[in-house]
């Protein structure tokens, strides 16, 4: 048999159930590419005895029943996984081995998979290129002096590098999205509250969601299928039934009504980008799409606005990081206040640190009214565009990014260049949307570039039929040689 | 009852001042489980035996509301005539401290879940109204614990993460006297109501003082100091009268007053600064992203006001219409739900007024003694129903009835079968006490003598006469009826 670990997860599932592989081959494959695949560190940590414990078990008593019958999976290192440690890529929890398992991971273990290990990301998911990491940066596989992206960038460099058949990600601003754009896959935001955020280690709260990553649309509908769900232990998760992504994909779209906002442009964006814009238009246009310009006036407050609420809501979701309980403990410190502030500075990053500042600065009595109040306000304007849009359209299309994956080290020492990365991606968060971003081609220098499809709240049906159209008739293959093993 | 005049004023040299008191109560709530986790809510668990992996704010996890304290919270907002907002916000009051685990208290800020009530109190000089200002939801922090070792501060989280109610009055209490009640009703409401135990010594009730001090008549308030934590009434009146004393003195040597905070110290009876305005924490409230806003349908407002029992005020004036009880009778018998009770059961066996001055005369007394609550007292309500019955009926005098007590106390035993064995019943015939009256009077006639040429104090003689030869059990009032008839013929 050719390969396997460079099919998609529903042939991997197809090949499982066919008994034309057994989940401890799998697993073995995959065990094998992540062993040659170092030089990328997408891994920050490993379960492989673990996973093939697992594999054998699935081998020896199979339920091809399930979504995800024995299918060695490796996950983002924010989710808390039972046993195994979780570091949120940061050096404040480098040994931290949680008690209990995330529900979103518990919910895909129960689909029939099993964890192949934890993926890098930024520290606390706090970056665009996964450079902030405690554990090192991420190496996109697309090119040895590219960035994969991020926040979830080992988990975009580990899926385009073959190390895992699908991967979950968190997004907060775009750390979905942005990862899936430049590493040439898909990446969905799901509505927030559609998968539950317990035992997430928590960045943003009134954003986070977590959502799936994977190499096609149809893989994206099984994975979401099988993470998502209403959880009584998150108070902002919602209460509806659940749905069958996957068997009610379908790549009809004629009639559907296509938003184009006018406001999604910055200057000096690549004309590629807009080339491609071109080109998904068109792609939709002859699907039977209908192509409706629209406005949303308040896209340009977006970013401002998501600098001031999410760090707020981290300054806060962050004090808990304090040495007393568990987690990284500074050995100086010669009184409480003075451990707090050693073991603080000692565990947490530049990046992570600059956001608490921002946020406890935009809390801060005196400025509350000025900063935070204020965000909380445009954010509803941006809801608020959303909301009328969507009167008359089905989904919006976009790009996914401004640009291609950019070189390591380019944007480290500009905080402000790198935020800008999210323009397109942070709305969508802010307005609690679901949004996905799927590969639709290249750049000049051949890196790829998504686009993005944002829907109604709760309409991820309706933006996976979109894609799973336009994946079809996009042409876009993702060509990337291992120059890594 | 005579009225009596308000006079609490802090004299100083140039004049009197008035204190001004302003009360915030943090009130436990009664409820199985912590406010936003499962974890159990009983008192004196062995330290860290009740905590889950929300209160000790472990990566990732959230906190859920617990129904049932929103529904303590409602009840009691009912309880003190109070405004329930059907629309309010769990905040995060953000501060780093070793027992607040998330680095966060999940409160209540801007809009909580009641609003201004009013709770009424009985005082000597009439009956006084104190407003309440809201009513908010709380977390309770964990307990540093500072004396168990030289060196080290240990932390107790099983109260992490309890719900607390944080009960803030207006600025209208006026004396030690009225912090003294006020806290007092505010228990009784909750404890009618089943919504805070009031238990002191455990740490159910505790308050933050705000004091301040004006000249009489000043229309303006003084600058305040709040005095944090107290959780006795008698510390809260120990403080306030250091603390408005203090501030008089500051006023009248021409000095200012900070308005900051301070502890009292109970060993040595004064209150200390704890920490400046200037020195304010910083607690960059915001909306706590993990929990929606709370929305209280109004018909859960409605049922819960139907099913709420009838409280201290009201039942007061029941009492006085229905048992014939006068005011402070009344307000005694109120004032705790399982008193009340107790004395609705002897009232219906029995003499509703008698009832009412043997329970708070010697039933309240024996209880006092040993420190008993009513529940537990070794008398059943059924048994002094029996006794009041037997005395009102004139079966035993005032004096036996004290004696036959005594024994129900002791044994436990009803009062018929006591005053049976051992003879007690009152001698209430007319002829067999004019026959013993009749035996005394010849036995003394010299005496009789004295007493008819005037000497009209020996009537008390031949009365305890007549009681040690019944050993007494005669009747008093027959007694001194027969032995007036007999003495002048």
């Amino acid at each position: 048999m050719a390969d396997i670990t460079n099919q998609s997860l529903n042939e991997i599932i197809e090949n499982v159930k066919t008994k034309k592989v057994s989940s401890t081959d799998l697993t073995k494959a995959y065990i094998k590419n992540i062993e040659s695949a170092k030089k990328l560190n997408a891994f920050v940590t490993t379960t492989f005895d673990q996973a093939l414990d697992k594999a054998k078990q699935f081998d020896n008593k199979p339920n091809f029943d399930q979504l995800l019958p024995g299918i060695p999976l490796a996950v983002k290192d924010l989710f808390c996984t039972e046993n195994t440690k979780t570091t949120a890529g940061s050096n404040i929890l480098n040994n931290f081995i949680p008690s209990y398992e995330s529900t979103v991971t518990k919910n895909l273990w129960n689909n029939g998979s099993f964890l192949l290990g934890k993926l890098n990301c930024d520290e606390f998911a706090m970056g665009s290129s996964n450079e902030t990491s405690h554990y090192g940066n991420v190496i996109n596989p697309v090119g040895d002096q590219l960035v994969p992206g991020g926040s979830s960038g080992g988990s975009s460099s580990a899926l385009a590098a073959d190390l895992t058949p699908a991967t979950i990600g968190t997004d907060t601003g775009g750390s979905i999205r942005q990862p899936a754009s430049f590493t040439g896959t898909v990446g969905l935001k799901p509505t927030y509250g559609l998968c539950s955020r317990w035992g997430i280690v928590a960045f943003a709260s009134s954003l986070d969601q977590a959502g799936p990553m994977t190499k096609t649309i149809k893989d994206c509908a099984i994975m979401l299928e099988s993470m998502s769900g209403f959880d009584e232990k998150d108070s902002t998760s919602i209460n509806k039934k659940k749905e069958q992504y996957s068997k009610n994909l379908k790549d009809n779209i004629e009639g559907l009504k296509i938003g184009i906002p006018k406001e999604y442009r910055v200057d000096n964006m690549p004309k590629e980008v807009d080339e491609l814009w071109e080109k998904g238009k068109k792609i939709l246009k002859d699907l039977g799409a209908q192509l409706i310009d629209i406005s949303l006036p308040h896209t340009k407050y977006a970013l401002p606005t998501y600098y001031i609420v999410a760090p707020a809501e981290a300054s806060s979701n962050l004090a808990r990081y304090d040495g007393v309980r568990y987690g990284y403990r500074s050995k100086q410190g010669k009184d409480l206040i003075e451990m707090y502030e050693k073991t603080r500075s000692e565990g947490f990053g530049d990046e992570v640190k600059r956001r608490i500042l921002i946020g406890t600065y935009v809390l801060s009595s005196g400025y509350y009214d000025a900063y935070y109040l204020k965000a909380q306000k445009v954010r509803q304007l941006i809801k608020k565009d959303f909301d009328d849009s969507f009167t008359k359209i089905d989904a919006i299309l976009t790009p996914s990014t401004p640009s291609s994956a950019f070189k390591i080290g380019e944007k480290t020492n500009d905080p402000v260049s790198m935020y800008l990365n999210d323009i397109f991606t942070v709305p969508v968060n802010l307005a609690g949307l679901p949004a996905l971003s799927m590969p639709a081609g290249v750049d000049k220098q051949g890196y790829p570039l998504g686009l993005q499809l944002i829907g109604k709240a709760l309409d991820e049906q309706k933006i996976l039929n979109i894609g799973y159209a336009f994946e079809k008739n996009c042409g876009f293959k993702n060509e990337i040689k291992k120059w890594w093993s | 009852m005579s009225k009596e005049k308000f006079d609490y004023f802090i004299k100083g040299e140039k004049g009197k001042y008035e204190v001004v008191i302003g009360l915030e109560v943090h009130a436990q709530v009664l409820s199985k489980s912590k406010l936003f986790s499962g974890s159990s809510t009983k008192f004196g668990a062995d330290p860290n035996n009740q905590v889950s992996l929300i209160d000790s704010a472990f990566p990732g996890m959230l906190p859920v509301i617990n129904e049932e304290c929103v529904k303590q919270a409602v009840r009691t907002g009912l309880g003190l005539n109070a405004k329930i907002n059907n629309y309010s916000v769990f905040d995060r009051k953000n501060y780093f401290y070793a027992d607040l685990p998330q680095g966060y208290q999940i409160s209540q800020y801007k809009n909580p879940i009641v609003g201004e009530g009013k709770v009424l109190l009985d005082m000597p000089y009439g009956s006084k109204e104190i407003g309440i200002e809201r009513l908010h939801l709380e977390q309770d922090a964990g307990k540093s614990i500072h004396d168990m070792d030289p060196s080290n501060t240990y932390v107790d989280l099983n109260r992490s993460g309890i719900a607390l109610m944080e009960i803030v009055s207006k600025p209208d209490l006026r004396s030690p006297d009225e912090v003294n009640a006020y806290i007092k009703k505010l228990r009784s409401i909750m404890r009618y109501l089943g919504t805070c135990d009031g238990n002191m010594q455990e740490g159910s009730l505790r308050a933050d003082v705000n004091v301040s001090v004006r000249k009489e008549g000043d229309k303006n308030f003084g600058t305040r100091c709040e005095i944090k934590n107290v959780n006795s009434i008698k510390f809260m009146q120990m403080a306030i009268e250091y603390e408005a004393a203090r501030q008089v003195e500051l006023i009248e040597n021409g000095k200012v007053i900070d308005q900051e905070t301070r502890l009292f110290d109970t060993k040595k009876n004064e209150t200390r600064s704890m920490r400046s305005k200037e020195d304010a924490h910083d607690y960059r409230y915001f909306p706590d992203p993990d929990l929606l806003p709370l929305k209280l349908e109004q018909k859960l407002i409605d049922d819960l006001k139907k099913t709420l029992p009838e409280l201290p005020d009201k039942k007061k004036e029941r009492f006085i219409k229905e048992y014939g009880l006068n005011a402070y009778e009344a307000n005694v018998l109120v004032s705790e739900k399982e008193i009340s009770d107790y004395y609705e059961e002897v009232a219906k066996l029995s003499d509703k007024k008698l009832a009412a001055t043997w329970m708070m005369g010697d039933l309240f007394a024996m209880l006092n003694d040993r420190g008993l609550d009513i529940s537990k007292s070794p008398i059943s309500a059924k048994h002094f129903a029996e006794l009041v019955q037997a005395i009102k009926s004139g079966e035993i005098s005032g004096r036996i009835a004290k004696e036959v007590f005594e024994i129900m106390v002791e044994s436990g035993d009803n009062p018929k079968k006591i005053i049976e064995s051992k003879g007690m019943k009152q001698q209430s015939d007319p002829k067999e006490l004019e026959k013993m009256i009749n035996e005394i009077l010849s036995k003394n006639k010299d005496k009789v003598d004295q007493y008819k040429a005037g000497k009209e104090k020996l009537f008390g003689f031949f009365v305890g006469q007549v009681m040690k030869l019944s050993g007494g059990k005669a009747n008093p009032q027959l007694t001194n009826e027969i032995l007036k008839k007999l003495l002048k013929g």
